[in-house]
């Protein structure tokens, strides 16, 4: 079959023939590698995308259940070649080590922050729970987002 | 030997000691940063393996019938495909390419497909038929050592062997499997040159050292094989060793295409070494003021069933047994032993985090039998340069600022007894404060840098000066710890140019930049950078007759004499080929002076626990590191914020569960790698003293975090709950029960 | 519902189902997907449609599910993964069982011939295994017309996030009655009857009753000893945090 669905707002569509996850989807055949695939099973975060204004795991999404969505992944999160205030607060807290992280970590902090501006400490790292890091130790990515906030940490 | 020469005090911008930006930060935060899972090659195949279910079996026959029939498969091959060598391994070849007669582990390639998709290439590896005759694995390895079935074994005896003292304290110990993790799985792409060779773009940490296995199993000539460094998700240790490399490169040969494998995570649980778990026990004896007279230890590490890096890291494991304390009576003897548990090798702190576990906490035990502080106690044996040390007798001839640590921690001021963030239990609900106890614990650790044992390391680097500034070329791995910054920054300072990048070439450019790993690529791809950039100035100013180097071109009198564009047009290059001051092979009794350089650093780790649940939060974690110089101090702190993080998942949540020789948790689920919420706060102070022979005086900063900043939190657990903690990592029903 | 009723496999979430895809151990040839179905998300009072994800329970839910609903995975898990999916897929650790037993909840199944509502005790039978009918989908979950006054949540769990319970458990109380709800203790989620029998009767416990309700706790459960935690340290759990989450009610 083949869905048809917007993807970092443009139209785009994918066929469909057995059951794969919207991950597979976008790595393989659309050819957006920027999400990337690291357990399969949503536990690290690193597929993070935004679904119909929510951000999930593409590893978990059915490719063939986002007929009519919104999809939005790292590639469309900021536009052209501009970073967005998380990526550039990032690059200068030195949040970024091996980045396989870093794409995830981009798309679920700025959903955070188009929701809320400033969020507190705690906030940040409620959000970004679901987001592994096994490099960085979490420090600079929350001194970076802290700063983001508004914050000096 | 190589010596480091004194070069020109140079400030440029995004020299040494600043923090310049990562070049690859831009596409890595995009998501347009390729690594090897990323990659993809015209008419490219799909790899996957078929791996053993079994620890030990009898190969009793392999049909690959059932697999070749699936549309869409392209191959299946097996250990009779292997044209040349047919047994792999960084240090000792004896690693089945694919199982022969035998598997000895779970998890044990037994054959490659290769296959028009991902899908279609593992239902086809699941698809091959094969009959195993199940044998008893051998999975005790205390069994092992008494069957002599070992890859090594170690003894060390340094001083008077009669020496005892008043004070004796004694304990068993024991360290988990951790895992290394990384969040990048292993991946490759092998494309076949249509000459009979071929290029292996694969996740590595020693592409020379990949080039060498891939030429040795496939019969082919050296230069018919190239190994291209690629962006890497992360390392610590797990890259080492082979993995998928030769079985790419059979494929990709076998049919004439491009052929990409990637690990999904249980199979990358399966197909990489894991940390040595390890069984040790302890005897210290001191005097009425805590000065230790004599340290006896017994370490045994399981290697699994191949070598990987075993001998290595059971050597590392004896030589650090001590710890950073002077003892003039010192008894070691270890084993790393053969079974059918998964293979261990190299994971970030080679032997010497076990080890920590054991002499911390016993030097915590000599403090309460003496009623001393325990940083006292540490204070009193503090080994310091011009020492021996304790196991091998090596004088220490580079800084090592043990005091200088100690009492760097001691100053630092604890949290105040309230913290926002994660009580013991989470959003779990579980724990009220009137459950809870705060503990505080210190450690010391001690490692070595750089390959030990006469390893005759080396790294070569190539400066050039273009028109687009100057080029770093270098086959050293960046893996995320920030080498290709540091690099750049090394080549910035010593020839004062501030345009400059670093570029990874594949192993037909360059010589051997040696393994990115033992904390040694700062120091030894540094050294050799900076050597051919301060060589490639004196050149530079010798032939124009100037006095200084700089953005604008060659200089003299405060004028340019040469604008750079011109400079860059005459081909100015410079290779060298760094080696630290040489090490030598132990005696038979471990004496000998072995390492190249060492680095201590120390741990106050400060938790509170609901000892009823038994379950533990990491509030703080203090540090003080030997650094020497920090060439760049951000990427020095990420360094040190990541390896105390994986010293915590050690202490409190990280352990591959064997059973049987079985991985029974290999995958995120139930391997619990430590979230946002489980990070303690870290402060760090770096300490600098000259004297190391790396670049600017640095020492490798990647290892020591992850030494004693697990034996800290477990000391501060025991603080905290009064029980006998002897086990990395502590579970719940460890202080609860 | 007819699709259902022809084999195809439901889809809401997806957390549980796509691991088993991810890993290759599920390949469903015809998928109902269920996660825009708006009668499925829909929350009227007390009946919690299937498809309502923990996002919005625990944004929304009574005070125990809502905090169970917290434990739940991660932000991402919570915004895609459903109270319906959790309850067919019936892990002995799912986080919002212990609240259903607790509070003595029923849940809705529906197909062609209609719905029908099954009581928690019916509804689970087995590790990974419920009553559901071949053709049935799980529509939602309807909680008693009054839930107790007092309610309280906790799960263990060795990392603050992310983590498979290793003992979850719901205390209520009202009016004197204390009911226990408990996870990963047992094949399916329980009551510890016993426990609850006994301290309903007493009016103000004292420390030593509250002894006896913790010891009988851990004697009712039926833990087992895995790659996650022990049978003696679940038994051990168990009992303390019943205490802990009843000394709560009682506060």
């Amino acid at each position: 079959m083949i869905v048809n669905f917007t993807l970092n707002g443009e139209p785009a569509n994918a066929r469909v023939v057995s059951p794969v996850s919207l991950l597979d989807v976008l790595r393989d055949q659309i050819g957006l590698r920027g999400s990337k695939s690291a357990c399969e099973q949503g536990e690290c975060g690193s597929c993070s995308i935004v679904l119909d204004g929510d951000v999930v795991c593409a590893c978990l999404v059915m490719a063939g259940d986002v007929e009519g969505s919104e999809v939005t992944t790292v590639e469309g999160i900021s536009s052209g070649d501009v970073l967005n205030g998380v990526q550039a607060a990032m690059h200068e807290a030195g949040a970024v080590q091996c980045g396989f992280c870093t794409p995830g970590i981009v798309v679920t902090a700025t959903d955070l922050f188009a929701a809320n501006p400033h969020p507190s400490t705690g906030e940040i790292k409620s959000a970004l729970a679901g987001n592994i890091c096994r490099c960085t130790g979490y420090g600079a990515i929350v001194r970076a987002l802290d700063s983001l906030a508004g914050r000096r940490s | 030997m190589t010596t480091t020469r004194s070069t020109p005090h140079l400030t440029v911008e995004g020299g040494v000691g600043d923090s310049p930006l990562r070049p690859d930060g831009v596409p890595k935060l995009r998501g347009r940063f390729d690594y090897a899972s990323d990659l993809v090659s015209e008419g490219m195949l799909w790899g996957a393996t078929t791996r053993s279910p079994h620890a030990r079996a009898r190969v009793v026959s392999i049909d690959v019938a059932p697999a070749l029939a699936i549309g869409g498969v392209h191959a299946v091959l097996t250990a009779d495909d292997v044209p040349g060598r047919a047994v792999f391994g960084l240090e000792h070849p004896d690693q089945p390419v694919l199982a022969g007669e035998e598997v000895r582990f779970w998890g044990e390639p037994v054959a490659v497909v290769a296959a028009e998709d991902d899908d279609t290439a593992r239902r086809a590896a699941a698809a091959v038929l094969v009959e195993y005759e199940r044998l008893e694995p051998l999975v005790d390895p205390e069994e092992a050592d008494r069957r002599d079935d070992v890859f090594r074994r170690m003894r060390i005896r340094r001083g008077d062997q009669e020496t005892r003292g008043p004070i004796v304290v004694e304990g068993h110990y024991e360290v988990g499997m951790q895992d290394q993790a990384p969040l990048g799985p292993e991946a490759g792409v092998a494309v076949p040159d249509g000459h009979g060779g071929v290029d292996l773009y694969a996740t590595s940490q020693f592409v020379h050292v990949d080039h060498e296995q891939v030429v040795a199993s496939l019969g082919l000539r050296p230069e018919q094989v190239r190994a291209h460094p690629t962006g890497i998700g992360g390392a610590f240790g797990a890259r080492e060793d082979v993995n998928l490399h030769i079985h790419l490169c059979l494929l990709a040969l076998h049919t004439g295409r491009p052929v990409k494998m990637v690990y999904h995570r249980s199979e990358s649980f399966a197909g990489h070494v894991h940390r040595h778990p390890a069984r040790m026990w302890f005897r210290h004896e001191a005097d009425h003021d805590g000065r230790l007279l004599r340290v006896e230890a017994r370490v045994i590490i399981d290697g699994g069933a191949y070598a990987s890096t075993t001998a290595a890291v059971l050597g590392n494991a004896c030589y650090f047994a001590v710890g950073p304390y002077r003892c003039d009576s010192v008894s070691v003897d270890g084993v790393g032993t053969r079974t059918n548990n998964p293979p261990c090798g190299a994971m970030r702190g080679f032997g010497a985090v076990q080890v920590c576990v054991g002499y911390e906490a016993q030097m915590d035990k000599l403090a309460r039998a003496l009623d001393l502080d325990p940083l006292e106690v540490r204070r009193r044996n503090a080994l310091a340069t011009g020492d021996p040390m304790p196991t091998t007798g090596q004088v220490i001839t580079t800084p090592l600022p043990v005091v200088d640590v100690i009492d760097s921690l001691a100053a630092m001021p604890l949290p105040d007894a309230g913290r926002s963030g994660s009580v013991p239990g989470g959003s779990g609900l579980t724990t009220d404060p009137e459950h809870v106890t705060r503990g505080v614990g210190y450690a010391l650790g001690i490692k070595n840098l750089g390959f030990s044992e006469g390893f005759d390391d080396s790294a070569q680097a190539r400066v050039r000066l273009t028109a687009e500034g100057l080029v770093v070329e270098t086959a050293a791995i960046e893996v995320g710890q920030g080498l290709a910054t540091v690099l750049a920054q090394i080549a910035r300072s010593a020839l004062g140019v501030s345009k400059a990048e670093v570029r990874h070439v594949d192993t037909s450019q360059i010589d051997s930049a040696g393994s990115t790993s033992a904390s040694r690529q700062t120091q030894v791809s540094g050294g050799a950078t900076l050597e051919a950039a301060t060589s490639l100035r004196e050149r530079i100013l010798d032939t124009h007759r100037g006095d200084d180097l700089s953005d604008e071109g060659v200089m003299r009198d405060g004028r340019v004499v040469v604008p750079m564009a011109v400079l860059a047009g005459e081909s100015w290059e410079e290779t060298v080929t760094f080696r630290h001051p040489p090490t030598t092979a132990p005696d038979e009794n471990g004496q000998g002076v072995v390492h190249a350089d060492f680095a201590v650093a120390g741990h106050r780790a400060v938790v509170d626990v609901d000892a009823e649940l038994g379950l533990v939060s990491v509030v703080k974690v203090d540090t003080a590191q030997d650094v020497g110089k920090a060439l760049h101090p951000e990427a020095v702190r990420g360094q040190i914020e990541g390896g105390i993080l994986q010293g915590v998942g050690l202490a409190i949540m990280e352990e591959l569960v064997i059973s049987d020789g079985v991985i029974r948790n290999p995958n995120f689920t139930d391997y619990l790698l430590p979230t946002i919420l489980d990070a303690p706060d870290v402060e760090a102070l770096l300490i600098e003293q000259e004297g190391s022979w790396g670049p600017f005086g640095a020492k490798g900063v990647g290892e020591p975090p992850t030494i004693s900043s697990t034996s800290a939190v477990l000391a501060a657990i025991r603080d905290a709950t009064g029980k006998d903690i002897d086990r990395a990592p502590v579970r719940p029903q460890d202080i609860a029960l | 519902m007819a699709a259902a009723g022809q084999g195809a496999t439901p889809l809401a979430g997806g957390t549980d189902l796509m691991v088993e895809v991810n890993f290759g151990h599920r390949r469903p040839d015809e998928v109902v997907a269920l996660r825009r179905v708006d009668e499925l998300a829909s929350w009227d009072g007390n009946r919690i449609g299937a498809a309502v994800s923990w996002r919005r329970i625990e944004r929304d839910g009574p005070r125990a599910l809502a905090q169970a609903a917290r434990t739940v995975g991660s932000p991402q898990i919570r915004n895609a993964g459903t109270i319906g999916g959790n309850l067919a897929t019936a892990s002995p650790a799912g986080d919002g069982h212990p609240f259903i037993v607790a509070v003595d909840a029923s849940i809705e199944l529906a197909s062609t011939s209609g719905t029908r509502l099954v009581p928690w005790t019916e509804f689970f039978t087995g590790v990974k295994e419920t009553s559901l009918r071949d053709g049935e989908l799980v529509s939602a979950v309807e909680l008693p017309e009054e839930l107790p006054d007092r309610q309280e949540f906790a799960k263990i769990g060795v990392r603050n996030a992310m983590v498979i319970a290793t003992v979850c458990v719901v205390v209520t109380r009202s009016d004197g009655k204390v009911t226990v709800g408990l996870g990963s203790v047992a094949p399916t989620p329980i009551r510890a009857h016993g426990a609850e029998e006994m301290i309903s009767s007493i009016n103000k416990p004292s420390e030593s009753d509250l002894d006896e309700f913790q010891r009988l706790v851990s004697e009712e459960v039926r833990p087992i000893t895995d790659h996650r935690s022990t049978e003696e340290y679940r038994r051990h759990a168990a009992g303390v945090l019943a205490r802990r989450l009843l000394v709560r009610c009682l506060r």
